[in-house]
């Protein structure tokens, strides 16, 4: 019954989206307020329905019934429990529901928080958050659908694919998605503004704390995945620029694009189109990433096994999109007029070349994430892209961006004189030079190439350029604003980071080796033993575990860890899974994991030194803190009405 | 500078900024793309010497071989009508398994045998690699 009542559940979703969508658009356009007035109910009632129907397929899961095709495939009465409702969205039908039920919480939230916009604008963003949300409810229904029997039923199932076992796992995909699906409010505020044909401060200060909040639920949702194959995949590594990391990648650049262009449309009532482009480019590459993840069409170190059928559908839906945002923005983009005008040097100026190549440095990684897939689709080969092509091309696109970040706040709007510019950054120079040189001596001169050096530059630059920052503005009279010390934390997040990746890159040391019992390995100057080794039965696996101690010195006098690295051998799908060790450290993780079992007490086990690897999660967070904080800019919530004079376009 | 300088300025930085992303792209392409070969076309000398490329197909049964180190692996992948032996001296993926499907990716040796800095395993047990099947499909036409 369960399954059937979200099944239905999800029919009357579908309905009502398409209602919403076209209730709440065509109102708007004949200014009816009746119809307009439908909008919020209509926005709550898919989400009610889309609330149930969730509950429905994780009470399906937690009851392991396996009449239920999904809870089959997906989970096994072994499976612990945390697992069994996580496992909801371990799958492609059911994260797809997870997709669908996060564009409608949008939705609500758009309509709670909307009462001081006028109407219509209102009713147009919710009609177009209600057209996307039919279409993802028809992919479900058509395509992909949850709730589909499996008659006769199974005994058992097959259990949650291992590797999504993990607390990583848990809160990951919901963090991704909801970012990737809160660029649909800025994709909707946009195309709300090109129908009602106003774009003004206003509407650029409507749109920026959603589309604060979707970047800072994609940086997180990242930086969780990241984390998550770092500790899971079992060898070190953090990123590998996958098709399937990429597709999240691409709507962040776009969507950190989009914020600053936000900022210059509030501020200068600048780049109103190019803003526009954005919001649609980020929402377009959202999209593209769901595609490419669920579709099955890239080869990946993430590609579960998916149908490739149902791409075509998410294709038709990314291209409907695009297309109709497009021809919308083609018909209407005259209207929208231009901003401010600006010096050559101003802040606006810097803000559009960090805009421009963070676009480039987004198209530069979306070739090399579709150009397999073309080759391919046209018959011409086989052949894939790698991190060399990635590293080659994005770091020399992305770097200016960085250098020109920090100078950006010194600058002023709309004009500004080199002589006073130069006034304050010679000394954030001399600062970045003598810190990049202090970094260097700590890591040992010799082991500092010159890629490494480059972006211990990079880090220093934007750290010194932070200092200098922070000093100015603490000295200058009034009160800081919120927005200002977000975006000083992210971008001082972005130092941190960078140092992070620059050290674990240059400085991170790896060691495979066979190891018996009582034998001792070297590295980076730890000392690792093999202690001895266990066999233990978990709840739905049986295991291996290893002691293995670690020392700070060859004659193992200080001890500094003992780490206890797993291989596991999961039952339902016999599959071996990796569980390292780490010890994790300020300066530096030590890493552990176990390779194949040889014989009796003798393992291949893999050694990793990851130094600084912890600063590139902090800089993370501290990005994610900076949007944070930025959200809760006080401006935010007197948004008011905007005066008749400046509302008389819509 | 009067506006219509500075606009076309902007655009000239512009194009020239695309042009030196268009010559990045381009030139990354052309060092770092990985193309893909069957054993059979490897047994016939037309994949590249001295460039990295990706190799699918099965693992041969029975042909895993472990070095006395314990780390270096010696194993061949098939199409089931040729075979490329390979060595690889890292820890293994969990998913690496003797008849199953698998991707390797690096250099040709001199003697014939394949040195691969990579194997790529599949985070689902049902899951054949693409390419790998590929391989398969692409030999077992040839034989009929």
């Amino acid at each position: 019954m369960t399954l059937e009542l979200g099944h239905f559940a999800l029919i009357v979703a579908l309905l009502v989206c398409c209602v919403q969508a076209v209730l709440a658009l065509v109102g708007a356009q004949r200014a009816h307020a009746g119809m307009m007035a439908t909008a919020r109910p209509a926005s709550w009632a898919q989400f009610g329905c889309l609330v149930l129907a969730w509950c429905c397929l994780t009470w399906a899961f937690v009851q392991s019934d396996f009449s239920s095709l999904l809870v089959a495939q997906h989970s096994s009465s072994q499976t612990p429990l945390i697992y069994r409702i996580t496992g909801v969205w371990g799958n492609h039908e059911g994260s797809l529901l997870l997709w669908s039920l996060s564009l409608s919480g949008w939705t609500v939230a758009v309509a709670l928080f909307s009462r001081r916009l006028p109407q219509a604008f209102t009713a147009r963003v919710l009609g177009v958050l209600g057209a996307i949300n039919a279409g993802f409810l028809a992919f479900l229904l058509f395509t992909s659908n949850p709730f589909l029997r499996l008659l006769p039923p199974a005994l058992e199932g097959h259990d949650l694919n291992p590797l999504l076992q993990d607390p990583g796992m848990i809160i990951h995909p919901p963090l991704l998605y909801m970012g990737y699906v809160g660029f649909s409010v800025a994709f909707a505020f946009a195309l709300a503004a090109l129908l009602a044909g106003r774009f003004d401060a206003a509407w650029a200060r409507w749109s920026r704390p959603w589309t604060l909040v979707a970047w800072l639920f994609l940086t997180a949702g990242i930086a969780v995945g990241s984390g998550w194959a770092y500790y899971e995949l079992g060898w070190g590594g953090w990123w590998f620029w996958d098709p399937v990391e990429n597709a999240s990648f691409m709507p962040w650049l776009l969507g950190t694009a989009l914020l600053h262009s936000l900022a210059v449309t509030e501020k200068r009532g600048a780049f109103r189109s190019w803003t526009v482009l954005l919001a649609i480019g980020a929402f377009s590459l959202s999209l593209l990433g769901t595609f490419l993840v669920r579709s099955g069409v890239v080869t990946s170190v993430h590609a579960f096994a998916s149908d490739p059928s149902r791409g075509l559908f998410i294709l038709g839906l990314l291209v409907a999109v695009i297309g109709v945002s497009l021809t919308v923005f083609a018909l209407r983009a005259g209207s929208l007029g231009g901003g401010g005008r600006f010096a050559l040097l101003s802040r606006d100026t810097s803000l559009l070349i960090n805009n421009v190549l963070l676009a480039v440095a987004t198209s530069a990684v979306l070739l090399g994430t579709l150009y397999p897939l073309f080759i391919d689709a046209l018959g011409m080969g086989k052949l894939s892209v790698g991190p060399p092509y990635f590293e080659a091309v994005f770091v020399p696109l992305i770097a200016p961006v960085m250098v020109l970040m920090v100078i950006g706040p010194f600058v002023r709007w709309k004009s500004d004189t080199a002589r006073r510019l130069l006034r304050t950054l010679w000394l954030v120079v001399l600062g970045a030079l003598v810190l990049a040189g202090v970094l260097a001596a700590c890591m040992g001169m010799d082991n500092v190439s010159p890629a490494a050096f480059g972006g211990l530059l990079l880090a220093a630059w934007i750290a010194s350029a932070s200092a200098q920052l922070l000093w100015q503005r603490l000295r200058a009279p009034g009160r800081i604003a919120a927005g200002w010390w977000g975006m000083w934390l992210a971008h001082f997040g972005l130092a941190v980071f960078i140092l992070g990746v620059t050290v674990v890159k240059s400085g991170g040391q790896d060691l495979d080796m066979r190891m018996r019992v009582g034998q001792q390995a070297e590295l980076a100057g730890y000392t690792f033993v093999l202690l001895d080794e266990k066999p233990y039965r978990g709840p739905n696996y049986t295991a291996f575990t290893a002691r293995i101690a670690v020392y700070l010195d060859d004659q193992r006098q200080h001890l500094l860890a003992e780490l206890v690295p797993e291989k596991r051998i999961y039952h339902a799908r016999q599959m071996p899974m990796t569980e390292a060790a780490i010890d994790i450290g300020i300066l530096r993780d030590v890493y552990v994991s176990l390779g194949e079992r040889l014989e009796d007490g003798e393992w291949v086990v893999s050694l990793h030194y990851r130094p600084l690897i912890s600063w590139l999660w902090a800089g993370c967070a501290l990005m994610g803190l900076g949007a944070l904080v930025a959200v809760l800019d006080r401006r935010y919530r007197r948004q008011r009405s905007p005066s008749p004079q400046t509302g008389a376009a819509a | 500078m009067n506006p219509r300088k500075k606009r076309l300025l902007l655009i000239a930085c512009a194009v020239a900024l695309l042009a030196g992303a268009l010559a990045l792209v381009l030139a990354a392409f052309r060092d770092n793309i990985v193309f893909f070969h069957t054993p059979t076309e490897v047994a016939e000398g037309r994949a590249p010497q001295g460039r990295t490329f990706r190799i699918g197909g099965m693992v041969e049964a029975g042909s895993v071989r472990r070095d006395a180190d314990g780390v270096t692996v010696y194993f061949a992948i098939t199409d089931m009508a040729h075979k490329v032996p390979v060595r690889y001296q890292r820890a293994l993926p969990d998913l690496f398994k003797e008849g199953k499907g698998a991707v390797v990716q690096g250099k040709l040796g001199e003697d014939g045998v394949f040195l691969a800095s990579e194997v790529l395993a599949k985070h689902d047990e049902n899951y054949m690699p693409p390419e790998a099947q590929h391989a398969l499909d692409a030999a077992r036409t040839l034989q009929e």
